[in-house]
């Protein structure tokens, strides 16, 4: 069976089709970005940045960047009508506080329960650096993931259990990727998608796991 | 009359103790206070504890710092990037010492610090490696209403380098878009508190409704010209 795999921004458009009128979400490092491109522009979506920006609008012009009005992975961005600017403590307390309705994060290992792993992959040597991730993993009122379902050696990166350090315990809701949309809760892991080409026999025999219903 | 505004980096520097810790505020390319580091290394201080959000970045302001060899321990959140060479140097040398800590623990941490607070439950990287002390013992924890949370401490300060757009004689401050950070809550928890801002202003001049640190928590202010900030940090 062969699948048709979501390539990056088709898992993009995927995510960004659960985003709603009046959401306010948060989106992370790298491939998370892309979701923004895909919002329909008559919604009225309030992007959430770490470093103090709520109402984040698209990059801005070439020769138009202004390097105080950066996102989090430090590229230039602009402020739409009706943005604000705020400290640290107050971003973080919108995360912490449960005032963010999605953040969408990518990972390197998520449980079937919703355990994350996306901030260290505990190689010795290794530099840690965690950020926002395990404040934000936490906070929002559902956190997404974004990631590719397999490894490049063909593991499945969601698992029943992490082997990666954790950013956070159960805290992951749905896991969005090029395969299939999952949703992991207290039971187990639920399919509520997949691309043309797979069903949830190939997909369980392909992951290792089995899903609830 | 009270005057805050310092004639130069040197003099508001001035009296810094070896020992010392500074928090640097910042966040990648805005509101690092790039004048008040290179002030700091003039000081000549060492043996510093040194709390901002990265590590340093090629080699000017807090690389600079750490490669004149000032820096005993540094906390932050992120201080893996792509040009933190002289930072990674160091740490795998084990010549500097590193807390990592979650980027709103430590926020948190820093703004109890400045609120009189001893101390507090968050539940941010329970169930975590970072939720461990730095002798590898876990940090205290505590079950409130079904969820679970990490007692986590102050981070007290002698001295906070921030960077503002304007300020006035008595302290006041206001910042410039997302170059506020973490000005507002370093400027609250630390003995000394230093602000280059671009313009000094008159009092009466800032919008009393628009103030964001109000002068009680600033003890010198110091103008610098402004410069080209360039792009940088994380490249994903």
């Amino acid at each position: 069976m062969s699948a048709i795999k979501r390539d990056k921004q088709a898992l993009a458009r995927r995510v960004a089709q659960d985003i709603h009128e009046g959401m306010t979400v948060n989106l992370g490092i790298g491939m998370p970005t892309l979701v923004a491109n895909y919002i329909a522009p008559e919604l009225e979506v309030l992007l959430h940045s770490e470093n103090g920006i709520l109402g984040m609008g698209a990059a801005p012009a070439p020769g138009q960047e202004d390097y105080d009005l950066i996102n989090a992975g430090k590229q230039p961005v602009t402020l739409k009508a009706g943005g604000a600017f705020f400290h640290h403590a107050d971003s973080f307390s919108m995360m912490r506080g449960g005032h963010l309705d999605i953040c969408v994060l990518g990972a390197f290992q998520v449980s079937v329960h919703g355990d994350l792993a996306n901030w260290h992959t505990g190689e010795v040597g290794a530099i840690p650096a965690v950020g926002g991730a395990m404040d934000l993993a936490i906070g929002a009122k559902e956190t997404w993931v974004m990631m590719d379902l397999m490894t490049k050696t063909g593991q499945s990166k969601i698992v029943p259990l992490c082997t990666y350090p954790l950013t956070g315990i159960a805290c992951v809701k749905r896991v969005y990727t090029d395969l299939g949309t999952f949703e992991c809760s207290p039971e187990g892991l639920r399919l509520i998608d997949c691309v043309e080409g797979l069903d949830e026999a190939a997909l369980a025999q392909m992951m290792g796991v089995t899903f609830v219903h | 009359m009270i005057n805050k505004i310092a004639d130069s980096i040197a003099q508001a520097l001035s009296g810094t103790k070896d020992g010392s810790t500074v928090l640097v505020g910042g966040f990648g390319t805005a509101g690092i206070p790039s004048e008040l580091i290179e002030g700091l290394i003039e000081t000549g201080a060492r043996d510093l504890t040194v709390v901002n959000n990265n590590a340093g970045n090629g080699e000017h302001g807090m690389a600079a710092l750490l490669k004149a060899g000032r820096v005993r321990k540094i906390i932050c959140s992120f201080p893996r990037q792509a040009d933190s060479y002289i930072f990674d140097g160091l740490y795998q040398s084990g010549k500097v010492e590193l807390e990592l800590v979650p980027q709103g623990n430590l926020a948190e941490r820093i703004r109890a610090a400045g609120a009189g607070i001893g101390g507090f439950f968050t539940p941010t990287g329970y169930g975590t490696d970072l939720a461990k002390l730095p002798n590898g013992e876990p940090k205290e924890t505590r079950l409130i209403n079904g969820k679970h949370y990490v007692f986590e401490l102050p981070i007290h300060a002698d001295l906070a380098l921030i960077k503002a757009e304007k300020g006035d004689r008595w302290g006041n401050l206001v910042y410039r878009k997302a170059a506020r950070n973490f000005g507002p809550v370093m400027a609250m928890a630390a003995k000394k508190t230093v602000a280059s801002v671009h313009e000094v202003v008159a009092l009466g001049e800032l919008d009393p409704e628009s103030i964001v640190t109000p002068g009680i928590f600033v003890h010198q202010v110091v103008r610098i010209e402004r410069v080209a900030t360039v792009a940088g940090g994380i490249k994903s």
